[in-house]
C-alpha cells in the first residue's frame, strides 16, 4: 500500500500536467473533447492523490519506521488519534495534505458546475490543476514524504507534547481547509478574466467557495489562539507573530470580498475591486505559506526551512504576474454600470467596510514585511511588533465594529431621515447607555468605553433586527415565538445568519477590550505561603501554596504546585500548574520540559497561574495573570462558526438569481427591507 | 459634489489617518534587529548606540546558562561564531529555552559590555520538525536531505 501510494504520487503529478495543458488548450481551441478529457484528468488527480494519501496514513499507522517522515513524526507508544494526525504535522506531509485537500474541492467545484458555467470550466479547471501540479511537483521533489532511510530504527522520535492536544490535532487541517478554498475562487476569476465572462455568472462559485474559506479560516484561527492561550503559558492568544498575520490576512480579504459581493449583485457596482479581492486572498495565502515555510522572516513558529520557500516565491510571482496581465488587459470589460448615489447609504457604508479591512490587511502585511523591506531600503532589519499593529488596527478595527451595526441597517441607495431615525435611534442610545453605565462604574480607558459603546450599539441592531422580524412573523403568520425564530432564520440564512455572525464579532471585541484589563504578578511562594492581590474587578484574591509536589509518570515526570484560591473570602478551590518533562519508553527525555497551566474559567475572568520554575523543595515561582473576558473569544469565535453555517446551508428552494440589476427600479424604502447576508 | 467625490475624500482621509499610525509607530516602537557581529559593528561606529534598543538574534553558547539564585533570573552568553557576548534577562523563560537554542533577545546594550535583555524568545528548531541528530548523521539521512 505505501508503495502504491508513492507510485499514485508520480501518476498524479503527470495527470495533473495533462489536465492543465488539455484544459487550457481546449479552452482556447474551443474543443469539448479536449476539455472533457482535462476534467477526468482532474478528477483522475484526485483518485491518486487520495491514494498516495491512504499509502502515507497506512506508513504512519503500521509504524513503518523505514519511512524518515514516520520515523521523524511519531513513536510507537503515542496514541493512535495522533497518529493519524502526524500526516499533517510536518512540511513533507503537509504539502501532500494541500494536495489532497485542493484535488477534492477542484473536483466538486468542477463536478457540480460543469452544466451550470460551461464557458468557465476549461479555464477554472485548468487554473486548477496548474496550482496542483505546482504543490504536487513541490511535495515530489522538495518536500517528499515517502523518503526511506537506509536503516531500520527501533522507534520514531515521537510527537512534541505541546502538539499532542485536541486543538493542535484539527487547527492545521482547518487552516488548510481554509487556505486552499481560496484556490476556487481564483480559479473562477481567471477563467472568467480568460473567457471574459464576466457577468454574474462567475460570482455565484466564487461566493460559496469564499464562504467556505472564510468558514474553516475562522475556525483555524480561533483554535490556534485558543492553543497558544492554554498550552503556551505566556497568558494570551495572539501576539502579531507573521505566521498568525499570514493566516489573518486572507481572512481579512475573504472577508471584505463577502460584503462587496453584495453591492455587486445589488447594484452592478465594484466588479473591478471584487476580481481583484479573490484573487489577492489566493495570493495571500500562497504568500503566507511561503513566509511560514521559507523562514524570511523570523517567527517563533520555526517550521523547518527548507527549499519549499523558493519553489513558493517563484510560484507567488508568477501567478501575481499572469493576474496582472489578465485583470490589465480586461478593464474595459469590467467598468461600473452604476454610479455611487449618496454617502448615507448602504452601498457607501459597505464601501467603507471595504476600505477599513484591506487597510487592515495592508498594516498588517506592511508590518510583517516591514523587516525585510526596511533591509532591502535601508541595510538595517527593522522589527516592529505588537506596539504597531494595535495602534493601528485598534482605530481601524472601532471604525469597523461601528460599520458592523451602520451597513446591514442603512437603506440601499440613498437613506432618508426617516429610515435614520427608525433604524439607529434605539441601538444608538442603548451604546450610550452602555458607556455611560460603565464609566459610572469606574471605566475610564477611552478606546475601551469607545469599544462597549459600540458593542453595545451593534448588539442594539442586531437584536432590533430579529426582534423586528420575528413581530413581523407572529403578526402575518400568527407564529409563536419559537417558530417564528426558527422560520425568519430558515427563511432568510444569509441575512439572518450573517447577524449571528456579527453577533460573534461583537463578543470577539469585547474580549478584545477587555485585554486592556489585564494584569500580571509575579510571585515567590514557599509552602504555606500567601499572595493576596485585587482582579480588575475589584476583588480581592488570596492565594495559599499548597506546596510543590513531584511525581513520576510512565511517560512524564511531573513537578506541581497547587494554590488555593479565595475570591472576597470565599473559597473557590484548588488551581494547579505544572512543569512537565516527557521521556520515551528507555526514559530519556523528550523535547524541553513544558507547562502545563492553570486555568479558572468564569464569563467575566480567567484566572491564568504558570509555574515557572522551583528552588528547593518547595519554593515555587509563579506568575498569577488576571485576563478578563478571554472565555468571550471562544464563544464568539463559535458563534461565528454557528452563523457561518446558517449562511452556507443550502438553500431548499432556489429564488431567481439575485444579481442583476433590479434593485435599480425599487424605490429606497422598499430596499431597506431586502435580504442582506454577510 | 458627487457622492464618488465625496466617498474618495472620506477613504483619503481614513487611509492617511492608518498611514500616519503606521509611519508615527515604525518611527516610536521599530526595533533593530541584528547578529552580534553587526551590533558590534554598530557600537563601534557609533557608541551612542548603547541606549538605543535592539533584538538580537544568536544562538544561546551552551553550558553558559546560569540561573541566578534569586529566581527568575538568568544570566547567559550568545553567540553567532564570531561575536559572542554576556545577556542578562529577568522574567519568565519560555520553556523552549535551553543550551545551543536560537534566540532572540530584546533590551539594550549596558555599558559594561553586558546585554540587558527585557524580552526573551526561544526557538527550537525542532519544534515542529523532529528529524533527530543521531539520524541526521546517517547516510540515508543526508541522501533524504539533499533530496529534499
Amino acid at each position: 500500500m505505501i508503495l502504491i501510494g508513492e507510485l499514485s504520487l508520480w501518476v498524479a503529478l503527470l495527470m495533473a500536467a495533462w489536465s492543465a495543458t488539455v484544459s487550457y488548450a481546449g479552452g482556447a481551441l474551443r474543443r469539448n473533447d479536449l476539455v472533457s478529457s482535462g476534467v477526468r484528468g482532474l478528477y483522475a488527480t484526485f483518485a491518486m492523490i487520495l491514494l498516495a494519501s491512504v499509502g502515507l496514513w497506512t506508513a504512519l499507522l503500521t509504524k513503518d519506521f523505514s519511512l524518515e517522515y514516520v520515523a521523524s513524526h511519531i513513536s510507537a507508544n503515542m496514541p493512535a488519534v495522533y497518529i493519524f494526525t502526524a500526516f499533517w504535522s510536518g512540511q513533507a506531509g503537509s504539502m501532500l495534505f494541500w494536495a489532497l485537500i485542493l484535488s477534492m474541492y477542484g473536483t466538486i467545484a468542477i463536478a457540480t458546475s460543469r452544466s451550470r458555467n460551461r464557458e468557465l470550466v476549461p479555464w477554472a479547471t485548468g487554473t486548477i490543476s496548474a496550482i496542483l501540479l505546482f504543490f504536487i511537483a513541490t511535495t515530489c521533489f522538495k518536500a517528499n514524504p515517502f523518503v526511506r532511510l537506509d536503516f531500520l530504527p527501533v522507534d520514531g522520535r515521537g510527537m512534541n507534547p505541546q502538539l499532542q492536544n485536541p486543538g493542535m490535532a484539527i487547527h492545521p487541517p482547518n487552516l488548510y481547509l481554509g487556505y486552499v478554498a481560496t484556490a476556487i475562487p481564483f480559479a473562477f476569476a481567471i477563467a472568467a478574466l480568460f473567457s471574459r465572462r464576466l457577468d454574474a455568472e462567475w460570482l455565484g462559485v466564487v461566493r460559496r467557495w469564499t464562504l467556505l474559506s472564510w468558514f474553516f479560516l475562522t475556525i483555524g484561527i480561533i483554535l490556534g489562539m485558543w492553543w497558544a492561550y492554554v498550552e503556551l503559558g505566556w497568558g494570551g492568544y495572539w501576539a502579531w507573530d507573521p505566521v498568525e498575520n499570514s493566516s489573518f490576512l486572507p481572512w481579512l480579504t475573504n472577508t471584505a470580498f463577502l460584503h462587496s459581493i453584495m453591492i455587486q449583485e445589488k447594484r452592478g457596482m465594484l466588479r473591478k475591486w471584487n476580481v481583484v479581492l479573490v484573487v489577492v486572498s489566493f495570493l495571500l495565502a500562497i504568500f503566507g505559506t511561503f513566509i511560514t515555510r521559507s523562514g524570511v522572516i523570523e517567527s517563533v513558529h520555526s517550521f523547518a526551512q527548507s527549499p519549499v520557500g523558493t519553489w513558493f516565491a517563484t510560484f507567488f510571482f508568477l501567478a501575481t504576474g499572469i493576474t496582472i496581465y489578465l485583470v490589465g488587459t480586461r478593464l474595459q470589460d469590467l467598468e461600473a454600470k452604476v454610479e455611487l448615489e449618496s454617502m448615507v447609504s448602504r452601498e457607501a457604508a459597505f464601501l467603507y467596510n471595504n476600505l477599513v479591512l484591506v487597510g487592515i490587511a495592508f498594516a498588517v502585511l506592511w508590518g510583517t514585511v516591514f523587516p525585510i523591506l526596511s533591509e532591502w531600503a535601508t541595510g538595517n532589519k527593522i522589527t516592529v511588533g505588537p506596539p504597531f499593529f494595535n495602534t493601528v488596527n485598534v482605530p481601524l478595527g472601532l471604525l469597523l465594529l461601528a460599520l458592523t451595526g451602520i451597513g446591514p441597517l442603512i437603506a440601499w441607495r440613498r437613506a432618508s431621515v426617516s429610515n435614520l431615525k427608525r433604524q439607529f435611534a434605539a441601538p444608538a442610545a442603548f451604546g450610550v447607555v452602555v458607556a455611560a453605565v460603565l464609566f459610572a462604574l469606574g471605566m475610564h480607558a477611552v478606546y475601551a468605553l469607545v469599544a462597549y459603546a459600540l458593542c453595545g450599539f451593534v448588539t442594539g441592531t442586531i437584536v432590533q433586527e430579529f426582534y423586528k422580524g420575528v413581530r413581523a412573523r407572529q403578526t402575518i403568520h400568527e407564529e409563536s415565538l419559537i417558530p417564528a425564530f426558527v422560520h425568519l432564520v430558515g427563511r432568510n440564512r444569509r441575512r439572518y445568519g450573517g447577524y449571528i455572525v456579527h453577533a460573534g464579532i461583537v463578543m470577539l471585541f469585547a474580549a478584545f477590550a477587555g485585554l486592556a484589563f489585564k494584569t500580571e504578578n509575579d510571585v515567590t511562594l514557599k509552602t504555606g505561603e500567601t499572595f493576596d492581590v485585587r482582579d480588575p474587578y475589584g476583588h480581592q484574591w488570596r492565594f495559599i501554596s499548597q506546596g510543590v509536589s513531584t511525581s513520576n509518570r510512565p511517560d512524564r515526570d511531573v513537578i506541581a504546585v497547587g494554590l488555593e484560591m479565595f475570591r472576597d473570602g470565599k473559597r473557590l478551590g484548588i488551581i494547579t500548574s505544572e512543569k512537565r518533562q516527557y521521556l520515551d519508553s528507555q526514559h530519556q527525555t523528550l523535547f524541553q520540559p513544558i507547562t502545563q497551566v492553570g486555568i479558572r474559567s468564569t464569563a467575566q475572568l480567567d484566572t491564568y497561574v504558570v509555574l515557572a520554575g522551583v528552588r528547593g523543595n518547595d519554593v515555587a515561582e509563579l506568575r498569577v495573570t488576571f485576563n478578563p473576558l478571554v472565555v468571550w473569544v471562544w464563544i464568539g469565535g463559535f458563534v461565528m462558526m454557528i452563523g457561518g453555517l446558517i449562511v452556507m446551508w443550502p438553500q431548499a428552494e432556489r429564488r431567481p438569481a439575485q444579481a442583476g440589476y433590479a434593485a435599480t427600479i425599487r424605490t429606497p424604502r422598499a430596499e431597506a427591507e431586502l435580504p442582506v447576508g454577510v | 459634489m458627487k457622492p464618488r467625490t465625496k466617498f474618495l475624500i472620506g477613504g483619503a482621509l481614513v487611509l492617511s489617518v492608518a498611514g500616519y499610525l503606521m509611519a508615527s509607530s515604525i518611527k516610536d516602537t521599530g526595533v533593530y534587529y541584528m547578529t552580534p557581529t553587526e551590533l558590534t559593528a554598530k557600537l563601534q561606529a557609533d557608541p551612542s548606540f548603547v541606549n538605543a534598543g535592539v533584538k538580537v538574534g544568536a544562538r544561546v553558547v551552551p553550558g553558559s546558562v546560569q540561573r541566578a539564585a534569586g529566581g527568575k533570573e538568568y544570566a547567559f552568553r550568545v553567540t553567532d561564531g564570531s561575536h559572542t557576548f554576556p545577556v542578562v534577562y529577568r522574567g519568565i523563560a519560555p520553556d523552549t529555552f535551553t543550551d545551543s537554542v536560537d534566540v532572540v533577545v530584546s533590551g539594550r546594550m549596558g555599558t559594561d559590555g553586558t546585554f540587558q535583555a527585557t524580552e526573551l524568545l526561544a526557538k527550537c528548531a525542532s519544534r515542529y520538525e523532529n528529524a533527530p541528530q543521531k539520524y541526521k548523521e546517517t547516510p540515508g539521512y543526508k541522501a533524504g536531505a539533499r533530496r529534499a
